[in-house]
């Protein structure tokens, strides 16, 4: 896995929005006044038509575009996902995931690497939220090509559907050939001590965790699950039999996201030692990106610390594990 | 202060007091929150210019003509009027208001949006910034918590202190601003004042081509409010804004009023004056030093 250069996520849903615009007629998307942001002034300038300004009115975005699927039409809605996924929770359970309209929703700025803006823009709750929804399709893609692909077929596929995307730029390295499929996990790299499962900006992380376990003589398998729901059961329940030993990392509070998905689905078919990366039950707050994902523990650095200790954990017992994680403030 | 004082791109420590004042005499006040808002600004390197520099007037009299009643000593107590800035993007004016009122050291205002910093990039709560009552920046929601703060006052404690909240106009989309203006008038909360900072404009444009909320005057109206439209860089209109809440609440007329204040987006800079596209963005060095040059001519 090499680096091909850098991107924000957000760049591949503006530019997977216009390829859908081009082959479906029947794509619209709605405005939340922060299209520039999310991209989706891409689509509004290619097809005016199509595109609706609803303003700073999310959940009546939300419940309008339920109303346009209903009605056959395929409406993407797309702001900060601190606003398009949770201000909106009520209408998004009931009006799209319940009535299972055809509704897309792009949710932009997610993760602390909004940066200076703060905990309010800093959403890390919504994919707990998003993939407790009957129905509902949560992505999470990790770089600029996944996220494009996974825009494209989050169109072509029928259903609620909701994607999370990033502001910063990421590290890119998929290609347009690689392989991605809706609800299949791909394993990136392959190994055997330990399991390093992840999604979003984390994928990347998790790469160059893996290769600094090799310097140690440490096989570890990358996993890249960028549908959290449908959640790929075969593939991580593989990965912990074959391995023994997991870490989770996302972008997200550390409850309920990517790894309560994993530990539920270990916990069913493969109890195996997880260590989970994630934003510790705090809120985000100002700061540069870069700095905050080092405060926040969210750099391979901590995946690479924790793949030692579900390693020892494995091998000795719980009992035997030694303090070796900065995780104080988080009680597990 | 002197001319170079003012043009320089660094804090000063000069402080202004809370009292009756004549229109004349906010002016110096307005004007160095405005050279505040472009020092912190362009140190953040990233936030939002033009509603704070052209909400500064607004804020330079509510903070400043001894409407709001508060000691910048105590802003923790229990009986200060309190301000709720429900357009928590705008955080920078109410920053520098605070700062120039003495509630906080003014050299603290260039560490905005910065790692640990009090000054967050949108109000936050949990770090203790005297004068910054609620966490704000999801649109809607602090106008809410205002008008829960003016029943708390008016039905509960029953006692005299004040509610005050800014909202943007684009921020007027979101329904919950209308749910919270029903309540403040079925409660009929005559101590709470509600400011509409009606500029125009948000972030994808002007705002009747984003989303129309116009007639504003007639909405408040009809939800109850005793309404006055008044030129938002004129300190004797926005005297007569106060003056009229502060009618309303001894008269107990059991009303709530609301303030439209007619703003332009990034006044007081020329080069940002009524462009929607000033919103959220921070001036380079070279636009903070040309801003802070014109700003230096006035009083
Ligand atoms: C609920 C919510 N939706 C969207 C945003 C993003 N946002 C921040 S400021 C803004 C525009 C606000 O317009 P207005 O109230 O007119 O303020 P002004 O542009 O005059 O500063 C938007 C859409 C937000 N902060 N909260």
């Amino acid at each position: 896995m090499d680096l091909l250069g850098s991107k924000p996520t957000r760049f591949g849903f503006g530019d997977g929005l216009v390829d859908l615009g081009e082959r479906h007629s029947n794509i619209v998307v709605l405005g939340g006044d922060i299209t520039g942001s999310v991209m989706t002034s891409l689509f509004k300038e290619k097809f005016p038509d199509r595109f609706f300004s609803i303003g700073i009115a999310e959940q009546n975005a939300t419940t309008i575009a339920a109303g346009l699927a209903l009605s056959g039409k395929i409406p993407f809605f797309a702001s900060y996902g601190a606003f398009c996924a949770l201000r909106n929770a009520d209408q998004l359970r009931i009006s799209v995931a319940y009535n299972e309209a055809n509704v897309k929703i792009g949710g932009g700025h997610a993760g602390i690497s909004v940066g200076p803006d703060g905990a309010t823009h800093q959403v890390l709750e919504e994919v707990a939220f998003l993939r407790t929804l009957p129905h509902m399709t949560m992505i999470v893609p990790a770089d600029y090509y996944e996220a494009r692909k996974a825009t494209v077929a989050m169109g072509e596929m029928i259903g609620p559907a909701y994607i999370r995307f990033g502001r910063s730029p990421v590290p890119m390295f998929t290609t347009e050939e690689s392989p991605f499929e809706l609800g299949k996990a791909n394993v990136l790299m392959d190994g055997t001590d330990v399991a390093l499962i992840a999604n979003g900006a984390l994928v990347w992380e998790s790469i160059l965790a893996a290769k600094e376990l090799a310097k140690k003589g440490i096989s570890a398998r990358v996993v890249n699950v960028h549908t959290v729901k449908p959640f790929d059961f075969a593939t991580v329940t593989q990965a912990a039999r074959e391995c023994g030993c997991i870490v989770t990392a996302e972008e997200h509070q550390v409850h309920a996201g990517l790894g309560g998905a994993v530990a539920e689905c270990t916990a069913k078919n493969a109890p195996v030692p997880i260590e989970f990366v994630g934003v510790k039950d705090s809120f985000g707050g100002s700061g540069d990106p870069e700095e905050l994902m080092v405060k926040f523990g969210l750099t391979w650095r901590e995946i690479y610390a924790s793949a030692l200790v579900a390693m020892e954990r494995r091998d000795k017992g719980s009992s035997g594990v030694r303090a070796i994680r900065d995780v104080a403030t988080y009680q597990d | 202060m002197t001319q170079e004082t003012k043009a320089s791109l660094d804090f000063n420590t000069t402080t202004f007091t809370n009292e009756r004042r004549s229109a004349e005499d906010f002016a110096p006040i307005a004007n160095e929150i405005r050279r505040d808002i472009v020092r912190m600004l362009v140190r953040a390197g990233s936030g939002h210019s033009g509603g704070p520099l052209g909400s500064a007037d607004i804020f330079a009299v509510l903070y400043f003509g001894g409407y709001m009643r508060y000691d910048p000593a105590r802003m923790d107590d229990t009986t200060h009027d309190r301000f709720v800035l429900s357009a928590g993007h705008m955080a920078p004016v109410m920053y520098a208001a605070l700062a120039n009122a003495g509630c906080y050291p003014k050299q603290e205002q260039e560490t905005l949006r910065k790692y640990n910093t009090r000054l967050q990039g949108h109000p936050g709560r949990d770090m203790h910034l005297p004068g910054v009552e609620t966490s704000s920046g999801s649109l809607g929601q602090g106008i809410s918590i205002a008008v829960g703060m003016a029943m708390s006052d008016k039905l509960v404690d029953r006692n005299d202190r004040r509610v005050f909240s800014l909202t943007g106009d684009g921020e007027l989309q979101e329904g919950s601003v209308w749910e919270a203006a029903m309540a403040a008038s079925h409660f009929g909360l005559d101590n709470f004042c509600w400011l509409i900072d009606n500029n125009d404009c948000q972030i994808d444009g002007r705002v009747p081509d984003v989303m129309n909320v116009y007639p504003i005057d007639a909405k408040c109206e009809s939800f109850g409010f005793d309404t006055i439209v008044v030129d938002g860089h004129d300190y004797a209109d926005l005297m007569r804004g106060f003056d009229r809440f502060l009618e309303n609440q001894r008269n107990k007329t059991g009303k709530p009023t609301a303030i439209i204040a007619r703003t332009y987006m990034g006044h007081g800079v020329s080069f940002m004056n009524d462009k929607f596209e000033w919103h959220g963005k921070p001036p380079s060095k070279d636009q903070a030093i040309a801003a802070l040059e014109e700003m230096s001519t006035m009083p």
